[in-house]
């Protein structure tokens, strides 16, 4: 399965604002399908976001997290043409990255 | 928006099959067969504010230094839109916590030097719950809390 990502990255006074859109099913492994049988959970579990080669942001994310989950973060230090890039893995070891520039 | 939730649901139904067949049955153990480096089990089991907090190894305390950013009323509890800011001094990590969700942690954000601590994301609300941004900055758990009513649960419907 394919799980492309959507993101952005914009200078916003002294920080540089990131914003993701990723694809991903987000089950919580609570919910059962027409069949009675239950979802298996599939959750992204841990998020990076780099500003070049350096890691500004980790996350840990549960089962609560939306749908096709959206991220924003911002981080001091970058600026235009600096490359951004945000990778996550999931509970099932799938994982995906994407980057950006700053604009 | 239904044609995809109907894909996503034969997908999550395909996928029930799949792992039934080769696992026989072990579903339950499944469900955390290759957890992320670093994912913290216990802490995302919880099932209470209480509970998290002990994790942490804190005694939380409210705090206009941090404060959460969401909407009075979501017509929609699977897409909550929620954002964190603290303007505590060396944040290390911020989060968010959903009372009455099933688990009650719903993300966490460990903060480097270089970020600033302001997120936001959109999470799952099971139903009308307190929502708790937690900020952690040195050895301190500070919060702030906000009733977020929800007129559709979260949980699929």
């Amino acid at each position: 399965m394919a799980f492309p990502m959507r993101m952005r990255a914009n200078i916003e006074g002294d920080a540089v604002v990131v914003r993701v859109l990723m694809t991903h099913p987000e089950e919580t492994g609570l919910l059962k399908d027409k069949a009675g049988q239950v979802i298996p959970a599939h959750f992204i579990q841990s998020v990076t976001c780099k500003s070049g080669d350096k890691t500004v942001l980790t996350c840990d994310w549960g089962t609560a997290i939306s749908k096709n989950p959206f991220l924003e973060f911002r981080f001091k230090g970058g600026k235009t043409g600096d490359k951004v890039t945000v990778s996550w893995i999931d509970n099932k070891g799938d994982t995906s990255t994407a980057d950006t520039t700053v604009s | 928006m239904n044609s995809s939730r109907r894909q996503i649901m034969q997908l999550g139904a395909g996928a029930a099959v799949a792992s039934l067949a080769t696992s026989a049955g072990l579903l339950p153990t499944l469900a955390h067969a290759a957890d992320a480096p670093g994912w913290n089990v216990p802490l995302f089991e919880a099932k209470s504010f209480a509970e998290v907090a002990k994790i942490w190894g804190g005694t939380p305390t409210e705090s206009t230094d941090v404060s959460i950013i969401g909407p009075d009323i979501a017509e929609n509890g699977a897409v909550v839109p929620v954002g964190v800011k603290s303007g505590a001094v060396g944040v290390t990590m911020l989060a968010v916590v959903v009372e009455k969700n099933p688990t009650v942690l719903a993300a966490t954000f460990n903060m480097t030097d270089a970020a600033v601590p302001n997120v936001a994301t959109r999470v799952k609300m099971a139903q009308t719950s307190n929502v708790y941004a937690v900020a952690k900055a040195g050895d301190k758990l500070l919060f702030s809390k906000k009733e977020i009513k929800v007129t559709l649960g979260g949980c699929g419907g």
